[in-house]
Order: structure tokens, then C-alpha cells, then sequence
């Protein structure tokens, strides 16, 4: 039986406007797009004229479309190794800030600086770090004899630059959830654990370790979200160059939509995308009972 | 050397190594985390050849203040910000208040549908935003909404999986007793949500509000795409168009444009970091 206040005669008005904009929402705003870009992937349309029907049309070029699965790869690329490197460090910076430390709020708020700042602020002044000739790294590897590099100009240094920049930009996120979530363990397992005489290692390797697994298991999830989604450092410090090294699906999508206006063949990717998330998301969610530990 | 003499006493001497390598750490982090932000700031001050000066000057000299005026004044930045204002501000009162109201029937009444109701809306938290993207531009082309600032804060009011979510969360913590005792001197459904819950649920309203308004002022993709003329644009795209030929390699009026794109969300940030805090880790821990 769901508890909450049963509602009187001539409530439902009440209910009905409470609920009225989100319902609104998700017809029109989220499931009804979402059918529509399924049915606008098997169309050629430019907006302009009228759409013409195309049958699977969109989903074989797809399939010989280079581009799209070197965008795919980016992604998976970008995504693949930001989360985990960047839930690595912040793990660890949590770890160390969850000691009494002193000057903590000062640390937590230089950690969370680039969270709050937009991507577009923090992506340029990263590309004037990044610059050949007078940038700031480049200076730095200077000095300790290493040749500079073009870092966003070169194929194969420019995803790995966007990457650093992407694992700058997340500690903060993650040091706060993982902050809370250490706080969150009982002080009284580490005491008991300590009189079962527990050294330090394997208190954390059997409490702390196992009871962060749900902040683990969250910070993945949104970050991974974001990370799919990664567009606008892309689109200022690259513009997904140089030779598609730095496209992702977003980007691409973004280009193919409202650069080029094939909006049926930009439809077809994003539904391509969504699906594969979805299996992604799947999986993920069918192994969480598998190393997520929820206490109590 | 007395101050860490002080520091140190009373502790062991594995507390200090620890307490000496914690900070080493922080310390480190901290330095590579401020870095780019301190570039930035000491760039936006500089004389346009002194970005091509080894070593690199990290306190410019002479301090040009120029370039703020300048950069304001190479582009409409006085209508870039008006209008990142605008929508920023119609947004958050749209998802504040529709997400509340939203939130407040999920969690305090009882009504048929209403879990599977909310569990639908969570699931569309899975979608991702590309998806939606085209069909809501053709939709909103079609209504003649495309070059306005209308696509860009009217769906904040259509409610929202994550806003719904994170007050709803605090919602439930709010004892059903309150709305039941207010249920007897004859408060109706709406009564109930204006005088108990609203003004008991302000520092979860503040955390959906502050997020709300930093990802409308920090979105670029949106108003790249539906805004069409200059004096319409926002801070962000605004800021975008320092890359173009005109001003391509100006890095003294790109970085005070950085700077002060940022600066409205940083100065909300230290006034209130209690909330921003709050929203990542309350949406994190509890379930």
C-alpha cells in the first residue's frame, strides 16, 4: 500500500495541475521526440522541402559511413578512459581529504572551480595551454628537454589533450560524492575493526572499499552520461579535427543536422547512439549486484 | 619553524608522515587544478605581444585593463549577457517550480499510477539529450520559434526527470504527519504544497535553482543551434566567435572574455557553496 494523502472530492483539479507541465513534458518534450526521431531516420530531409521517405536508406550508409565509426570509437575513447582515470584520482584525493585535514573547504572549493565554470571558459583557455609555440605546456615539457608538441593540431595527440582537459575538469565531481560517501561509512566499523586488530590496508580494502561501491556505481553513471555527450570542448578546441581524430557522435550529429541539414541521416546516428547506450546502460545495471555492496 | 613545530606535537610519528604526505597530495592537486585558471586571469591582462614572450610572465607587467573594455566592446557583450541573464533566469523559475510541483505529488499524495508514473519519468533520465535534439528543433522551426529566445527557456517549464527527482528526495523527508494535522483544520492539496512543503523545501529549491541557472548560462549546443542573430546570442557562443579570423590568436581578449563568462557563477558559487555541494552529493548518496 503507497502511503501519501488520499485526495478529497474535487482534488483531482489539484492533482491534475500539480502534475499538468511534467506531463507535458514527457509527451512532448521527451517520448514523443524520441518516436519522431526514430520515424525522421528512415526520411531524407533537409527542413526546407518536404521529407521524403527512404526506408533503411540512412542505416546502410550508416553502416559505410568511416566517419561514423571513427565518431563511435572517439566516444568510446573519450568516455573509456576519462571516467575511469578521472574516478581513480578523485577517489584518492577523497580518501586523503577524509582525514582531519586542515584548510579542507579551501581544498574541496579549488577542486570544484572547474565544475562550476563553463566548458566554453575553461576548453579556451585550455587551447591557449595546449598552443605550439607558446603555450604553457609546451614550455613546461621545454624545460625538462622534451620537443614540443602540436598538441591539438596532431592526430595523435589532440583526443588525448581533450582527455586531460576532461579529467581536470571531473575530480571535483567525483571528490564531492566520494567525500559524502566516505562520511557516510560508520566510524564504529573501523573501530571494531581496529580492535579485531585490522591493519590499515585491510580496513580499506574490506570497508571502506566495499561501502563506496554506490558512489562508485553513481559517479559512473552521470559521468559516463557526460562524457557520451561531449561536444563542447570538441567544438572549441578542435571542431573535431584534425581529420576526424577528435569527432564525437554528438559532434557529428551536430554537424550532419545543422551544418549540413541531413536531418533524416543525423536521426538514424542518433538512434543508433541510443541504442547502443542502452545496452551499455543494461549490462552496467545487470553487473552492479556483482561488485555494488549496499549496507544495511 | 614554530608553527609546525606546533603542528606536529601530540601527534606520532606515522600521523605526521601522513599528516605530511596528505598535504603533499592536496597541495599538488590543488596547484595543478588552479593553474589554468590563474593563466587565465594573468593572460586577460596582458599587452597583446607579451603572449609570445619566453619565459612566460605569469604577473603581467604592464597590467593592461584595457582589454576588458575592449572585448566588451568588439562584440554586443552588453546584450550577451542580458540575454544569458534572461534565459538563465526564466529557466530556473520554470524548473523550480514546475519540478516542485511535480515533486510534491510523487511524494506526499496518493494516487493510482502514481509510482509507475514515476519510475517512467526516472527512465527518461536514460535518454540521451541527441535524441531529442532534431525532432524538438523541427517542432519548434515549425512553430516560427526558431531565431527567438523561446526554445531556449520554455521547455524549463515542462518540469524534469532530474529536478523532480532531487526534490522529491527531500520531499519524502518531510513528515506526512505535518500535511495530515494540516488536513484537519481543512487545508486542501494545493494549500498543503504552497504553506507546508514549499517553504520547508527552500535549501532543496536553492540547490535545483543554482544548478538550473549555471547549466542554462553554461549551454552552448541549445543556443548555437536556435539563436540566429548576433544581438540575440549568449555569453557562450558570444565568447565562441573570439576564435573567429578577426580576432583568431588574441589571447588577452579571449581570456577576459573567459573570465568574465565565469565570473557570475563563481561569485555564486563562493556565496553559496553549501547547496552546490549539497546537490552533487545529496542526488549521490541518498537512494
Amino acid at each position: 500500500m503507497q502511503s501519501g494523502i488520499h485526495l478529497r472530492k474535487g482534488e483531482k483539479f489539484w492533482l491534475w495541475i500539480l502534475l499538468a507541465p511534467t506531463l507535458f513534458g514527457l509527451v512532448f518534450g521527451t517520448l514523443g521526440p524520441v518516436l519522431a526521431a526514430f520515424g525522421i531516420s528512415f526520411m531524407d530531409w533537409d527542413v526546407i522541402t518536404p521529407p521524403t521517405f527512404n526506408g533503411i536508406g540512412n542505416y546502410t550508409r550508416l553502416l559505410a559511413d568511416p566517419t561514423f565509426g571513427k565518431a563511435l570509437k572517439n566516444t568510446l575513447y573519450y568516455a573509456g578512459v576519462t571516467v575511469p582515470v578521472a574516478a581513480i584520482l578523485s577517489l584518492l584525493l577523497a580518501m586523503v581529504m577524509n582525514q582531519k585535514i586542515r584548510a579542507i573547504t579551501w581544498y574541496r572549493t579549488i577542486y570544484f572551480l572547474p565544475v562550476v565554470s563553463s566548458t566554453i571558459a575553461v576548453a579556451l583557455v585550455w587551447s591557449w595551454i595546449y598552443s605550439k609555440d607558446f603555450g604553457l605546456l609546451n614550455y613546461a615539457l621545454r624545460q625538462v628537454g622534451i620537443e614540443p608538441v602540436a598538441w591539438l593540431a596532431s592526430s595523435k595527440w589532440a583526443m588525448p589533450a581533450v582527455i586531460i582537459m576532461g579529467i581536470w575538469g571531473q575530480l571535483g565531481t567525483g571528490m564531492i560524492i566520494f567525500l559524502a560517501g566516505l562520511q557516510s561509512i560508520p566510524q564504529s566499523y573501523y573501530e571494531a575493526a581496529e580492535v579485531d586488530g585490522a591493519n590499515q590496508l585491510q580496513r580499506l580494502r574490506h570497508i571502506t572499499l566495499p561501502l563506496i561501491t554506490p558512489s562508485l556505481f553513481f559517479y559512473i553513471i552521470i559521468t559516463m552520461i557526460d562524457a557520451f555527450q561531449a561536444f563542447e570542448q570538441i567544438y572549441i578546441m578542435t571542431r573535431g579535427g584534425p581529420a576526424n581524430a577528435t569527432t564525437t557522435i554528438v559532434y557529428y550529429i551536430y554537424r550532419n543536422a545543422f551544418r549540413n541539414f541531413k536531418m533524416g541521416y543525423a536521426s538514424a546516428q542518433a538512434v543508433v547512439f541510443f541504442l547502443i547506450i542502452m545496452i551499455l546502460t543494461l549490462i552496467y545495471w545487470r553487473l552492479q549486484e556483482k561488485w555494488v555492496f549496499y549496507d544495511g | 619553524m614554530s608553527v609546525i613545530k606546533k603542528f606536529l606535537q601530540g601527534r606520532s610519528f606515522h600521523q605526521r608522515v601522513q599528516s605530511i604526505l596528505s598535504h603533499s597530495i592536496l597541495l599538488v592537486g590543488a596547484v595543478i587544478m588552479i593553474i589554468p585558471f590563474v593563466w587565465m586571469l594573468s593572460t586577460s591582462f596582458k599587452a597583446p605581444g607579451k603572449t609570445f614572450v619566453y619565459p612566460p610572465e605569469w604577473i603581467p607587467d604592464p597590467v593592461v585593463w584595457q582589454n576588458y573594455p575592449e572585448m566588451w566592446t568588439a562584440l554586443p557583450f552588453n546584450w550577451f549577457a542580458f540575454n544569458s541573464f534572461k534565459i538563465g533566469i526564466l529557466s530556473t523559475i520554470g524548473q523550480v517550480l514546475t519540478c516542485s510541483m511535480a515533486a510534491f505529488a510523487f511524494s506526499a499524495l496518493n494516487f493510482k499510477g502514481r509510482d509507475t508514473l514515476f519510475l517512467l519519468l526516472i527512465a527518461t533520465l536514460m535518454i540521451p539529450y541527441q535524441v531529442t535534439l532534431i525532432p524538438s528543433f523541427i517542432l519548434f522551426a515549425r512553430i516560427g520559434w526558431v531565431g527567438t529566445h523561446l526554445p531556449l527557456w520554455v521547455p524549463a517549464f515542462w518540469g524534469g526527470a532530474f529536478g523532480t527527482f532531487l526534490l522529491r528526495q527531500f520531499f519524502l523527508t518531510i513528515p506526512l504527519e505535518l500535511a495530515d494535522s494540516a488536513r484537519i483544520d481543512g487545508a486542501n492539496i494545493w494549500q498543503i504544497f504552497w504553506h507546508i512543503y514549499l517553504p520547508l523545501a527552500r535549501p532543496a529549491m536553492a540547490t535545483l535553482g543554482i544548478f538550473t541557472f549555471m547549466w542554462s548560462w553554461n549551454d552552448l549546443l541549445n543556443p548555437l543551434i536556435y539563436v540566429t542573430e548576433l544581438k540575440q546570442l549568449t555569453l557562450t557562443v558570444g565568447l565562441s566567435l573570439f576564435q573567429n579570423q578577426r580576432f583568431g590568436g588574441q589571447w588577452p581578449l579571449m581570456m577576459a572574455g573567459a573570465v568574465v563568462s565565469i565570473l557570475p557563477i563563481l561569485i555564486a558559487f563562493f556565496v553559496a557553496q553549501k547547496y552546490f555541494i549539497q546537490g552533487i552529493a545529496m542526488t549521490g548518496i541518498k537512494r
